[in-house]
Formats: structure tokens, sequence, C-alpha cells
């Protein structure tokens, strides 16, 4: 069973005012950046870790910077952006606190999309297989993964608890589409929209 | 002879995107009593400025790139010389269908002030003394250079440039041209450049300088007419084309191999990058003036775009997009230094693109990295032109 990305994107656009300006942390090549320029008229950036990813945004008319974002965002003010997208790219990074933290910083608005980690078929896997996930929303290899960190729709909204931090909108994706119920469970990618 | 090399030329002209054949012009200007004041608060003039352009500027003038070369370059950027063999040294991205499309937007390129490529150096003829200059000629600055160019420009007809563009030397110039004249400037391609020369930069260059000083044949800068200065000279180039390159491509271009076998020959050019070297220094002499070599120098070493006040300010007033690329192994200009124009860029709100080419090249990458290069270019500056309606092709 596949996975809608593009149900993803969805959900994130719907949440995105109008002309408003976007930082998209860990923008890949620039998908749901470029949607959010043509159908949002944001003001957007993107920053991109990939040489090729780069030059794909790049094609696409895209501002964006070919950086790390784990060495901070140190160049940009308080509240700079009205919204920070981590989409797919907080369980890549090597320190997903301080980038979370800095992007509440720059950002009024921060949206987080992020693979759970305790979705059925995962736990699945590792219960009567013993072995590491794969899933449509986990499809890497243990040897090949690019993500760092594994993390569950529960550990998140902990998390956030903890840090003060409001959760003002969630989506949960499952195999079917929207996951409307046990989102720890059915959910393969949990979205958040918070604010400090 | 000549005519053979006219003629073979002539054929791998027809045979490529190639402009063809190009001429430099002349723009002389600041005569008598209208002398440019230089940054020093000397005055300067008349002054000539070689330059050459290609494709054609549109009716509302809106098309205008004007390129910029590093320390050695000049106005001859791209197509070929009449029975010249060799085309302008950025033609890989010049002309039909390349990065800076020449169907589409009007190219320009100038030799600097202070420069002996047709341009008014301290190989001039000073009207005070009917000889050359020599340390007679100012002290210029990157901010004079530009300041020279910005006639030429005037004297185009042209308000606003679509795009001020060029690597190492070049990009300090179009990061100057930004910050001297912000509502002139539409967008900014710095290449494997700086917002101010470092100590290091600075001390690779003044021992190029001591090397050319020390000649003595230099004679103060009264050479002209007698002996050229050609040994300080070449060990100043061979240092620079030291510095441009990096570790690995000097290893995968001449690994430890011998020019003919030949070795214990009491100090001749016996390794392969020795030879390389001497090859340079020597060509170079041929078309180089040791006295430019030195003002020029100096213009680098003197640059820092902040100026006096702070980098903040001088940004604030910039309305032009970037696009910044830099190159991972480019050890003489750094990519931390890239990135502090990204920094300010992001700092004062500045739309800016930055991109770090995975190249072993070291700082020559950004007259060899062309393919990356021109993706960046055409797609940016295509954006630039024709404003935010560009991106037909989302794909999804």
């Amino acid at each position: 069973m596949g996975y809608d990305i593009k149900l993803e994107y969805r959900i994130i656009l719907d949440w995105i005012k109008k002309d408003s300006s976007v930082l998209d942390l860990g923008c890949h090549e620039g998908e749901l950046l470029s949607l959010m320029v043509r159908e949002k008229n944001a003001g957007a950036h993107g920053i991109e870790i990939d040489e090729q990813a780069i030059y794909k945004c790049v094609e696409l008319g895209l501002s964006v910077s070919h950086q790390d974002i784990d060495n901070g965002l140190s160049e940009y003010g308080d509240r700079t952006f009205d919204y920070v997208i981590l989409n797919q790219s907080l369980q890549q990074v090597k320190k997903p606190g301080v980038v979370l933290k800095e992007s509440l910083r720059v950002g009024k608005e921060v949206v987080i999309g992020f693979p759970n980690f305790a979705h059925y078929r995962a736990r699945f896997q590792i219960f009567f297989m013993g072995k590491t996930p794969i899933t449509p929303s986990l499809p890497y290899e243990w040897y090949e993964t690019p993500n760092l960190h594994f993390l569950s729709i529960c550990d998140f909204r902990d998390y956030c608890q903890r840090q003060d931090i409001r959760i003002k909108r969630t989506a949960y994706i499952g195999n079917t589409g929207i996951a409307g119920i046990f989102p720890n469970l059915l959910a393969q990618t949990g979205l958040f929209l918070i604010s400090k | 002879m000549s005519k053979t090399i006219a003629v073979e030329s002539l054929e791998k002209i027809e045979q490529s995107d190639s402009l063809g054949v190009v001429e430099t012009r002349y723009f002389t200007f600041a005569k008598a009593s209208d002398e440019l004041t230089l940054e020093s608060g000397e005055r300067l003039g008349p002054l000539t400025l070689a330059y050459e352009t290609y494709g054609k500027l549109n009716a509302q003038k809106t098309n205008a790139v004007l390129i910029l070369h590093a320390l050695s370059g000049d106005a001859h950027a791209a197509g070929y010389h009449e029975g010249d063999e060799k085309p302008g040294w950025w033609d890989e991205m010049i002309g039909h269908g390349k990065a800076f499309d020449t169907d589409t937007y009007f190219v320009i390129c100038s030799n600097v002030l202070g420069g002996c490529k047709g341009s008014t150096g301290s190989s001039s003829i000073n009207p005070v003394t009917n000889k050359p200059y020599g340390l007679d000629f100012p002290a210029i600055t990157i901010k004079d250079m530009v300041n020279a160019q910005r006639h030429l420009i005037d004297h185009l007809g042209i308000e606003k440039l679509l795009c001020v563009v060029g690597g190492s030397m070049g990009g300090m110039q179009a990061l100057q041209w930004a910050a001297s004249y912000p509502e002139r400037v539409r967008s900014v391609i710095p290449i494997a450049t700086t917002l101010k020369h470092s100590p290091q930069q600075i001390a690779f260059n003044e021992v190029g300088r001591q090397a050319i000083m020390a000649d003595p044949d230099w004679k103060g800068g009264n050479y002209y007419g007698g002996t050229f200065p050609a040994k300080g000279l070449a060990v100043a180039r061979m240092i620079g084309h030291i510095t441009y390159m990096s570790d690995i491509s000097m290893s995968e271009k001449f690994g430890r191999r011998f020019n003919n076998g030949k070795i214990h020959s009491r100090f001749g050019a016996e390794f392969e990058v020795e030879g390389y070297l001497h090859y340079h220094g020597d060509n170079f002499v041929r078309r180089f003036d040791a006295n430019s070599y030195l003002y020029i120098t100096k213009a680098l070493d003197y640059f820092d775009l902040s100026n006096g006040k702070t980098l903040y300010e001088v940004f604030q007033e910039i309305k032009a997009k970037f696009l910044i690329i830099a190159f991972k192994s480019d050890w003489l200009y750094p990519t931390y230094q890239s990135k502090e124009i990204l920094k300010i860029c992001k700092l004062v709100g500045i739309e800016a693109t930055y991109c770090e080419i995975n190249s072993t090249y070291g700082h020559d990458a950004f007259l060899l990295e062309i393919e990356e290069e021109t993706h960046l270019v055409k797609h940016f500056l295509k954006k630039v032109f024709n404003g935010y309606a560009v991106v037909e092709n989302y794909g999804i």
C-alpha cells in the first residue's frame, strides 16, 4: 500500500496562510516549496544539504541555501518567518532539540512532519520478526537510512508538553488517508503545527 | 604560418556555438579638468577602458549583463580575436544557448582600471610626461575599478544592469557594484569570492609583489623600454598558480611524474608540476605587465566591502537578488567567505541562493566547473529577467 505524499503536501498547504513568509528546512528538491510559492504566493526560502537537490530547486526558480541545518539559524532574527517547515527532516538532523528550538525562535509557527515509528506495521516487524521495521514512511534498510532519530507521535506530544510548546493543529496520515483514530498506532506520518 | 592558424581557427569557429570573431573597443573619458577622483583622493585622467560586448541590447535596455574579470583576465571574455586559436577566457559560459545566452542577453566585459589589456594602467602613457606611468600611477581600489565601469555603462546608455557577475576579483567587483550603485543592479552573482581580503590572501599577494620587486630588472618600476622583470613576474605567477589549484587537483594532474624521465639535473624542471609552473610563469610575462600585477594585487588586498560602515548598513541599501557560488576545494577563497555573503544577505532579508559545488579543482574551479555553473546561472538569470512568473515545470 503506497503512501500519499500529495496528501501530506495538501495538508501543509492548507495550514499556510496566503502571502506568508516561509523557511523550509530540508526542502529536498523543492516540491513543497514551489507549491507554497505558486499556490500561497509565499516568500519562501529553502535550506538543503544535498547538492543535486539544490540544482533541482534552482531549476524551479526557488531561492535556496546549500547548507546544513544543524549548523544553526543564527543569522535569522526572532520571528523572521511566518512559518518554518520541518517536513521529513527533523528525524535526520543531528540535534533535533536544538533545531526545533531555533525553528520556534525564527518562525512564528512551525510545521513538523515525521514518520511515526510506532505505526502498527513497524511494531509488528519489531515484535514478531525482531527486525528493524521497513514501512512506506520508513522505507530504508538500517544500513542506509538517512534517519538518525526514531520517534513516535506519542513521543512528540510528550516532548511538546515538557517544553511548553503549543500544538495548534495536527493531522495523521495512515495507509489509506487520514488516520482518524488511534494515530500512534495507525498513522505513518504525523503532522503538527506548533508554536512557542 | 599565421595564415594556417587563422584558417584552422576559422574552421573551429564554424563548428561551434561560438560568437565567432569579436573585437575589443575602447571608451575614453575623464578628460582634462574632468578627471576621475580615486578613493585615494588623487585624480586620474584621461582614462580608457577596453571592452567587448556580445548579443544585442533590447529596446527597453533591460537585458544587460556585466561580466567582471579576475586578476589576470581582460575584456576578451568570449568569441575569437581575428587569427587567434584560443577563445576568450569565459567563452564556455557566453554565447548562443550558453549560461549567458547572447540570444537573450546583452553581455559586456571590460578590462579593469589599472589593467594592461587596453585599459589605462601603470604601463599607459602619462600625458604629463609622455612616458609610461610606472609608479607615478596612483593606487587604485576595487571601488575605483567599478566607478570607471560605471562611466562605461552610462556611455552605453544602460540605466540598470540585469546582472553583475564575476569570479574571484570579478566577484569583488560584482559585490562593489551592488554596494556602490544599489539602484542600478538587479542581480549579483559573486563566485568564489569574499567580502574582504583575509590576512592569508594578502600574504600570498605580498610574496608575489616581493618577487617582482626583487627582480633587478624591475628598477623601481621604470623598466619600460628596457629589460622586462620577467623572472620576478614569473615567480609571482607561479605562486598564484599554486594557490589556484588544490592538493587533489595537483596530484591528479601531475602525480610525482618526471619530465622526460630526467632527474639529478641540478635543479632543472624535473617534476611535471615544476614544468607546469615554469610554463605558466613564462607564458604570463608575455601577456602581463609587472607593475599592473603590483597595482591590481594591492587593490585586491585593500578590498573590504564594509569600508568604514557596518556590513549591515551596506547591505541594507542593496535591492538585488544574489546567487552565491563557492567551491569545496577552494582554499584561496574558502567557502566560509561565501557563506559570510549569504549570512549578511539573510540578516537584511535579501533574496539569496547559495550553492557549494563539490569540485576538486580548487580556486580554478570557477573557470572549469562549467556544467554546474551554467545550470545555476541560466535558471537564476531567467527568473530575474522574467520576474517571478517563470517556473513552468513544477513537476507536481
